[in-house]
């Protein structure tokens, strides 16, 4: 399990053009870093980097765990959520297809889902994911096509597969963007047990985090 | 993790088998355009039937290739334009993986029934019945070879945005021996020779494109990422 993420001296190249140098930080489990700054900044960029989907100009990212230091696309392969601005999410297929599909790749058991209170590492099999479909108001949309969903049904699906198979680092892209204020706080509740679990969280963002995270502000280059 | 699940790539070749016949897409397609072209061809070649039999094989096997590849062109767009390609990076399996398995699954939601579809159009056009089992043999390793093959293309050309046709170039020469062997093949069975040696080297090359390409096409796809 990772227990920290750190970046030193990191720097991005978009399209020729250098988005920003110098960059370093370190997360802890239980932290979340909120990234800010304008459009282009490169949070994208910075989010997708960690990902391992776009190569640093210069600078490291190194992914680390209590026994020690991680190999990152092993600490990508099986510890990292990615919610990108495109969910990939298919149309013709239905909500819980979808879901399962999601949650056999990622490989985790699904978070258990207790009552009222946060999610929590499920401990053994069986509960399947319809808790989760049902934690994200999804239940009676379960056997629709995706493409029948609404935007923000849709960003649920989306953001329903953070707790449909458990791993620890979360990389979101505007998580909140499509939600109303209902779900931005039950979203928010979700994020807060995360953390609570000793999850780490690193969230592009526009407006302010339901959560006590840390700012990091990118500023056009 | 317990022995119920499916193994991710499991996982990947079912909903790729899904996407594939929801609404009709792809294989439908791709049939269509197969009988369409093999119903011209006497509007086109003329109707005497010596003629179309003698080029019916030949012709059967050309249009399968054809057919297979332009069904093969999109066969990772659609993952790359929604994210989904994103999320299929942060798997256990490495991209090569999801290229095999992806080629997989697209040979047997298209190829396969395509190939079904040779030995009756031939047929069809003229040809002798006997060949049906050696053109059927022959469209299955062929479009084998033609999924894997084409998979090289499709990762290519995501990261070359408009390169497709420079692409289509590129990996045109690859088709060559399978379309020869696999001609060759279905020629001998015609005029009734020896058609198997042709077609132990038509499934050498598809077992060689099955081993090799899904590498060329992941390091496609991680390229197209970036």
């Amino acid at each position: 399990m990772i227990t920290a993420v750190s970046a030193e001296a990191l720097a991005l190249d978009r399209a020729g053009r250098r988005l920003f140098e110098d960059l370093s930080f370190h997360l802890r489990p239980g932290e979340a870093i909120a990234l800010t700054g304008p459009n282009g900044a490169g949070k994208t960029s910075l989010l997708r980097a960690i990902a391992g989907l776009l190569r640093p100009a210069a600078g490291q990212i190194r992914f680390a765990s209590a026994q020690g230091p991680l190999e990152a696309d092993e600490a990508r392969a099986s510890a990292l959520h990615w919610l990108g601005s495109a969910d990939g999410l298919k149309g013709s297929r239905t909500a819980a297809a979808e879901l399962r599909f999601w949650s056999e790749w990622t490989g985790g058991p699904p978070v258990r889902l207790s009552g009222r209170g946060g999610p929590e590492r499920s401990g053994r099999e069986g509960a399947g994911l319809d808790p989760v479909l049902d934690a994200f108001g999804l239940s009676s949309q379960a056997h629709t096509e995706v493409r029948r969903l609404s935007t923000g049904q849709r960003r649920r699906l989306a953001l329903a597969r953070l707790l449909a198979s458990f791993r620890p680092l979360w990389l979101l892209d505007e998580p909140l963007a499509p939600l109303d204020a209902r779900w931005r706080t039950r979203v928010g509740e979700m994020m807060h047990a995360h953390l609570d679990e000793g999850g780490l969280i690193i969230a592009a963002v526009h407006d302010t985090l339901p959560i006590g995270a840390r700012e990091l502000r990118l500023e056009s280059a | 993790m317990s022995a119920r699940r499916p193994t991710p790539l499991l996982a990947l070749f079912l909903r790729d088998m899904q996407l594939a016949w929801a609404g009709g897409g792809g294989p439908l397609l791709a049939g269509a355009f197969y009988l369409g072209v093999a119903a011209l061809v006497p509007l086109s070649a003329g109707p005497s039937p010596e003629r179309l039999a003698a080029m019916a094989p030949g012709l059967a096997w050309l249009v399968l290739a054809v057919a297979s590849l332009l069904s093969l062109e999109r066969l990772f767009e659609p993952d790359w334009e929604d994210g989904a390609l994103d999320l299929l990076a942060q798997g256990r399996a490495p991209l090569a993986a999801v290229a095999a398995v992806k080629a997989a699954a697209h040979w047997c939601a298209t190829g396969a029934p395509l190939a079904l579809l040779a030995p009756a159009a031939a047929v069809a056009l003229g040809a002798p019945v006997r060949i049906a089992g050696p053109m059927l043999a022959a469209a299955l390793l062929g479009g084998l070879a033609f999924a894997y093959l084409g998979a090289i293309g499709a990762a290519l050309s995501l990261g070359a945005r408009r390169g497709g046709l420079l692409i289509a170039v590129l990996v045109l020469p690859l088709l060559v021996p399978p379309v020869i062997f696999g001609a060759a093949a279905v020629e001998a069975a015609a005029l009734g020779g020896p058609w198997l040696p042709s077609l132990a080297l038509l499934a050498a090359y598809a077992l060689l494109a099955v081993a090799a390409a899904p590498f060329a096409a992941g390091a496609g796809l991680r390229n197209a990422l970036g």
